[in-house]
C-alpha cells in the first residue's frame, strides 16, 4: 500500500494544483496569461489522470481515475497544503507554481530511470513540462520583484504568505519506487533563493511550518473546492458522462 | 488617391472613382488584399470592426464554457474543455493580430470592449446552466460558427482568411467534441437526456440569431459581399446551418423546439430546405443592445480581469525598460 498512497500524494498534489490553475482561465492579466497558466494546468491535470490511473491499479478494487478523483472526501485527498491555497493573485499564483516546479522536476528528473515502467514514463514527460514551468513562473518572479513598487510589495506579500506551506512538500513517503523527497530540499532552496536574488527579493526568517495534507488534514478551502469539483459526479451516482 | 492609415476618420472616403474601380477589380479577380496594399477605408474600416468583434467574441466566449471547468464531470472531460477554452483564447490572439495589421492595436479593441463601443456575438450574453450546455455550445455555437466562419477562409482580405483557416480546423473539432458530450448524454440516465434536450430548447433560437438578421435588414450586408468580405447572405447560411443541424438532433433523439420546422423540396433551387417558425427578433436586438442575462456580468468579468491585472503589464514593462538601460550601460 505504500505505493498506491504515495502515488495518491502525487496525483493529489497536481489535480488540486490544476483545479487552482484553471479557475485563472479567462481571468488572467493578458491573453498570453490565460493561455499559459491553461497549459500549466492541463499538464499538471493530465499528470494527476496518469497517477491516478497507475493507483486504481495497484489498488486492485477495480476503482477509476476518476472514482480516485471525484468520490474521495477532502479527509481522504493527501496532497500538501501549498497547491490547495487560493490563487489570491498572480504574484501568489506564479509563486506558488514555481515552489512546486522547482521540487517536481528534480523530483520526476530521478524518477525517469526507475524501475517502475509507468512512473518511469510518467516522469519522462512530466519533467520536461516542470522545466519550463520553473522558466515561465521565474521570470515573472523576476519581472514581478524588479517591475514596479506595487509589482514587488505584491510579490513579497505572497513570499509571506506561502513561507509557512513550502516546508511540507518535503515530507518523506514511505516508498522505495519512488524518488526521496527530502532529499531535494537542500537543491530546492538553492535554486528558488537564486532566483529571489535576481528578482531582488528577500529570503524570510523561518515561520512556523504547516502540516497536515499528508494526513487529509486540511485547510477549510480544500472542502470547497472539492464539493465544487465533484458535484456531478456526487448528484447522479454511477451515470457515465 | 487612396488614403491609408485614416482609422477613426468618420464617414466619406476620399477616394477616386478610378481607385476604387482598381481595388474592385482585384476583389473580383480574387486576389488577396495584403496589409500594406492600398484598400478603400470603408473597406478597411469594416474589416477592423468585424475582425475586433470576432476576436472579442471568443475572448468573451471563453467566460460560459470556462463557467463549467471546475465542474467538469471527469477528469477527460476537464482537460478537454480547458483545452477547447484555452484555443478559443487563441482564437482571440490570431484575431486581435490580423486587426492589428490594419493599424488598431490590441489595447485600442480591448478599451472599446470594456466601455461597450464594440460588441461582441449575442449568443455569449446566455448563461451555461447546466454540463449539457457545455455539449451544446460545441455542437451548436461552434457548429453555427463554422458555417459563417468557412467562408471566411476565402476572405479577400489575406490575414484574415489565413487565420479563419487554423480557425476552422479547431472549430470544428469542438463541434464533434461538443456533440460527443451530447451523445454521451442522450445515452445516458433519464436525468442526463433531459439536461441535453434542455441545452437544446434553450440554445436553439438564440444559435440561429447568430447568424444576423435577415437579409433585407442587415445594414452591412450588401458592400461586404461586393468586397468578398463576406460571401454568402445571413438567411443562406441560417438555412445550411438548420439543414445540417437536424438530422444530429435526429439521431440523438432529441427534439428541435420549433414546431413550424418543415423541409420543403422546392426552397434553394430544388435542392430542399427547412422552413422554420418566426425568430423573436425583439429578443435578438435586445440582447444586442444591451439587455441579456448576462451582458453585464460579462464585460464586468472583462473588465475585472483587465483591471486587476493592470500592474502585472505595468511590472513586465517596467522590468523590460530597467533591463535594456542595464543591458545598455554594460
Amino acid at each position: 500500500m505504500a505505493l498506491y498512497q504515495a502515488l495518491i500524494e502525487l496525483a493529489d498534489d497536481h489535480l488540486v494544483l490544476g483545479q487552482r490553475l484553471s479557475e485563472w482561465c479567462g481571468h488572467a492579466p493578458i491573453l498570453e496569461e490565460d493561455l499559459a497558466l491553461s497549459n500549466f494546468a492541463l499538464d499538471v491535470i493530465g499528470t494527476a489522470r496518469s497517477l491516478y490511473a497507475y493507483a486504481a491499479e495497484v489498488e486492485g478494487k477495480g476503482r477509476s481515475e476518476d472514482d480516485l478523483a471525484y468520490l474521495r472526501s477532502e479527509r481522504e485527498y493527501l496532497n500538501c497544503l501549498l497547491v490547495e491555497r487560493p490563487n489570491v493573485d498572480f504574484a501568489h499564483t506564479m509563486l506558488r507554481q514555481f515552489y512546486f516546479a522547482s521540487l517536481m522536476e528534480p523530483f520526476w528528473q530521478a524518477a525517469v530511470n526507475s524501475d517502475d515502467k509507468v512512473i518511469a514514463g510518467i516522469a519522462g514527460k512530466a519533467v520536461k513540462e516542470m522545466a519550463y514551468h520553473i522558466r515561465h513562473a521565474g521570470e515573472w518572479i523576476v519581472r514581478l520583484g524588479d517591475g514596479t513598487e506595487e509589482s514587488g510589495a505584491r510579490m513579497r506579500a505572497a513570499i509571506v504568505a506561502l513561507h509557512p506551506y513550502w516546508e511540507e512538500m518535503f515530507t518523506p513517503c514511505e516508498c522505495d519506487a519512488l524518488p526521496d523527497r527530502a532529499a531535494l530540499r537542500s537543491g530546492w532552496e538553492a535554486n528558488v533563493k537564486a532566483v529571489f536574488a535576481e528578482a531582488g527579493l528577500e529570503w524570510p526568517e523561518p515561520v512556523y511550518g504547516h502540516v497536515g495534507g499528508r494526513k487529509g488534514e486540511h485547510s477549510e478551502v480544500l472542502g470547497r473546492m472539492l464539493s465544487d469539483m465533484q458535484y456531478l459526479q456526487r448528484a447522479h451516482p454511477g451515470a457515465t458522462w | 488617391m487612396y488614403s491609408q492609415g485614416l482609422i477613426g476618420a468618420d464617414g466619406g472616403s476620399e477616394e477616386t472613382q478610378e481607385f476604387l474601380d482598381a481595388f474592385q477589380a482585384r476583389i473580383d479577380a480574387e486576389e488577396k488584399i495584403e496589409p500594406t496594399d492600398p484598400m478603400p477605408e470603408g473597406y478597411r474600416r469594416t474589416l477592423v470592426r468585424q475582425i475586433g468583434q470576432h476576436a472579442h467574441s471568443e475572448v468573451v466566449g471563453m467566460l460560459p464554457e470556462g463557467n463549467w471547468i471546475s465542474r467538469a464531470p471527469s477528469l477527460k472531460r476537464k482537460l478537454a474543455l480547458l483545452a477547447k477554452v484555452q484555443d478559443e483564447g487563441g482564437h482571440g490572439l490570431y484575431l486581435y493580430s490580423a486587426a492589428e495589421t490594419l493599424g488598431v492595436t490590441r489595447e485600442q479593441m480591448t478599451e472599446e470592449l470594456l466601455d461597450g463601443t464594440a460588441k461582441y456575438s449575442s449568443i455569449f450574453n446566455y448563461p451555461t446552466l447546466s454540463w449539457a450546455d457545455m455539449g451544446a455550445v460545441g455542437w451548436l455555437v461552434d457548429g453555427a460558427a463554422i458555417m459563417n466562419q468557412i467562408p471566411l477562409c476565402r476572405c479577400s482580405y489575406g490575414p484574415y482568411a489565413r487565420a479563419m483557416i487554423r480557425v476552422c480546423a479547431e472549430e470544428s473539432f469542438h463541434q464533434r467534441q461538443g456533440y460527443e458530450i451530447m451523445l454521451t448524454l442522450c445515452k445516458g440516465t433519464p436525468a442526463q437526456k433531459e439536461m441535453a434536450q434542455d441545452a437544446l430548447n434553450r440554445l436553439w433560437w438564440p444559435c440561429l440569431m447568430m447568424f444576423g438578421p435577415h437579409d433585407g435588414d442587415s445594414a452591412h450586408s450588401e458592400k461586404s459581399m461586393k468586397w468578398k468580405i463576406k460571401r454568402f447572405s445571413n438567411d443562406e447560411l441560417r438555412g445550411k446551418f438548420i439543414a445540417a443541424t437536424v438530422r444530429q438532433a435526429e439521431f440523438l433523439g432529441l427534439t428541435i423546439p420549433d414546431p413550424d420546422l418543415k423541409w420543403d423540396d422546392s426552397l434553394n433551387g430544388g435542392k430542399g430546405g427547412y422552413h422554420h417558425g418566426e425568430i423573436d427578433w425583439s429578443e435578438f436586438w435586445r440582447v444586442v443592445k444591451g439587455d441579456g442575462v448576462m451582458n453585464v456580468e460579462r464585460v464586468e468579468m472583462r473588465k475585472a480581469a483587465w483591471d486587476d491585472g493592470a500592474w502585472v503589464r505595468e511590472a513586465a514593462l517596467a522590468h523590460a525598460a530597467k533591463r535594456s538601460a542595464k543591458m545598455a550601460a554594460e
